[in-house]
């Protein structure tokens, strides 16, 4: 099976194939496209980035990002607990803001600072 | 009028690296202007993770990248920053700056450019049909939604396969939109591999490559558009239209360096990177006026433009203090494929750095590097115009060298 490696903008074309009960992973530049070959086959996962509201003199919308990659198919359901969401300034850059979001084991985290 | 040793127009990545660049290097007085109310440039609107993967060792998103590197000049003394103005006008090395409080001005002993770049609008396409709402440059829609919270449209298209176009299809699809597709002229796409992975195919987004839109329609907002296919030549083929409904269009069709403060300065320009003409010290035609990050050519990488940033605030640092460098410089000069070369001259003496890109995509290649009393071939597994290529070479190769240096792709 062939993948892109989606861990960094560098974007290596990998091959996996299923070798016994081993995965074999090849065209990877770095150890993390093993690990992401490795688990896109088994338990795909994904990084969600989005904004949630904030009350603040400065902004409207905080920019907030799982600490662990979420499994794909329940990163719209993220989406749908985070929809009222609201937090007041000061925030600062890793501020967990909802521990543990549904259970899955990734915090939603600040991922910038508002003072006021 | 007030002096500073070092002027830095634009705090983005790259401005924001100058001034670390300047300071690093022995200057104690550096002014950085910038328009927005806040630093970091494009970096505040693009919240998607992806950034400094080479910096600072993990994927941060765009406002995070931007707050951990200014980090690096918070509180210094020596840089000073202003908020909510815009230079208007440089003019003997003096910047005009408009304000809250009205015009301010002024004088470095170097300037920094470091303005980044501005989206390729509608009428630079012309695109065709009824004169409707609903129609926006993809970094406006993220804009307004990224920072303000308003979603631009329910029913989306997508024109051009920039990757501010595919993040966007991602992000309006994940806050309720429904991206119907995205079209791209070319064969190829133009957005990183990556980003045509996790932005389209999680989604079931289709592209279409070697397609167009042929017009727009709709009284006042936008209700369909037409969807053409094109051959290899890039022509449309008649028969091929098909009419698609939707309430926006979003456009990702290129970036173009913003640099209207010093065309009309009369510095000399580069008419495929759309931006000034630089040696290896990022010093434009114009003595003392240097160009880095988007505003110089246009960057995939927020690490290289930091990079890039830091360099020339070095250069405008040993400019300032007198330590330029000296002896004649070589002209870059390329065809088959490079597209263009960054620097477009340079000194011999030392290591240098050289960004370019190719203009289509090569599978199995090298870069022919020539001229006399050199002659380098760096191979490559593959490369494609949207991803920026960089190449190094030693003193010691370019000791021999005379005369001008050749750079184009081979294929055997
Ligand atoms: C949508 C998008 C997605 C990207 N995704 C990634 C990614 O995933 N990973 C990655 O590494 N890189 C990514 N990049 C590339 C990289 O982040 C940018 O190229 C880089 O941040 C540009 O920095 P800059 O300082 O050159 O320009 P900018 O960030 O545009 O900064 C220019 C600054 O100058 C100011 N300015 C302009 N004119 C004036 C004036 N006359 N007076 C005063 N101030 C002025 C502007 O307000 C702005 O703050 C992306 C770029 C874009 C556009
Ligand atoms: S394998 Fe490593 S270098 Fe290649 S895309 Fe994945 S993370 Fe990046």
């Amino acid at each position: 099976m062939n993948l892109i490696c989606i861990s960094c903008p560098r974007g290596c074309h990998l091959t996996v194939e299923k070798v016994g009960n081993e995965v074999k992973v090849t065209g990877n530049s770095c150890p993390r496209g093993v690990v992401y070959a490795t688990n896109e086959l088994i338990d795909p996962k994904r990084t969600l980035t989005t904004t949630v509201k904030i009350d603040s003199k400065k902004a409207v919308r905080l920019p907030v990002i799982s600490s662990a990659p979420l499994p794909k198919d329940r990163v719209m359901d993220v989406m749908k607990e985070l929809k009222g969401f609201e937090v007041k300034a000061p925030v600062r850059l890793g501020d967990v803001l909802v521990k543990d979001v549904l259970g899955l084991g990734s915090d939603i985290v600040a991922s910038k600072t508002i003072e006021e | 009028m007030e002096n500073y040793q070092l002027i830095v127009i634009g705090g983005g990545s790259a401005g924001i690296a100058a001034a670390l660049g300047a300071y690093e290097n022995g200057l104690t007085r550096i002014l950085v202007i910038e328009r927005d109310s806040e630093y970091g440039g494009i970096l505040q609107q693009c919240i998607h993770n992806g950034f400094g993967l080479h910096t600072f060792k993990e994927e941060l998103s765009g406002p995070a990248y931007a707050e951990k590197y200014y980090s690096l000049i918070k509180d210094n003394e020596c840089i000073q920053f202003i908020y909510n103005a815009a230079v208007t006008k440089i003019d003997d090395m003096t910047v005009t700056v408009q304000t809250e409080e009205g015009l301010l001005h002024y004088h470095g002993d170097a300037i920094v450019l470091s303005t980044g770049c501005r989206e390729r609008p509608a009428g630079a396409i012309g695109l065709r049909g009824d004169r409707c709402e609903g129609v926006y440059t993809a970094g406006t829609a993220q804009t307004y939604l990224n920072r303000q919270g308003y979603l631009v449209g329910k029913r989306v298209f997508i024109l051009g396969s920039g990757d501010i176009g595919l993040i966007m299809a991602r992000r309006m699809t994940l806050e309720g939109a429904k991206v119907i597709g995205v079209a791209e002229l070319q064969p190829y796409s133009n957005g990183l591999a990556r980003n045509i992975k996790q932005c389209l195919e999680d989604f079931d987004i289709p592209l279409y490559l070697s397609h167009t839109v042929e017009s727009v329609h709709g009284k006042s907002r936008l209700e369909s558009i037409t969807l053409i296919a094109v051959d290899d030549k890039l022509k449309k083929i008649p028969g091929s239209e098909q009419e698609i409904e939707c309430d926006c269009l979003l456009l990702s069709v290129g970036l173009i360096p913003e640099n209207t403060l010093i065309e009309d300065l009369g510095v000399k320009m580069d008419r495929r990177t759309r931006g000034a003409i630089v040696d290896d010290t990022y010093m434009t035609s114009f003595p003392g006026i240097f160009a880095c990050g988007n505003t110089l050519h246009v960057h995939d990488l927020v690490d290289y433009v930091s990079q890039e940033g830091r360099k020339a605030g070095k250069a405008a640092a040993d400019y300032v203090l007198h330590r330029t460098k000296e002896g004649e410089k070589v002209e870059n000069i390329v065809s088959n494929g490079v597209s263009y070369m960054i620097p477009q001259s340079f000194h011999k003496g030392s290591d240098c750095e050289f960004m370019f890109r190719v203009n289509k995509v090569f599978k199995e290649c090298a870069i022919h590097v020539y001229g006399e009393g050199l002659d380098k071939k760096f191979k490559k597994p593959g490369i494609v115009p949207s991803e920026m290529q960089k190449v190094t070479l030693k003193k010691q190769d370019l000791e021999g060298l005379k005369g001008e240096l050749n750079w184009e792709v081979v294929t055997e």
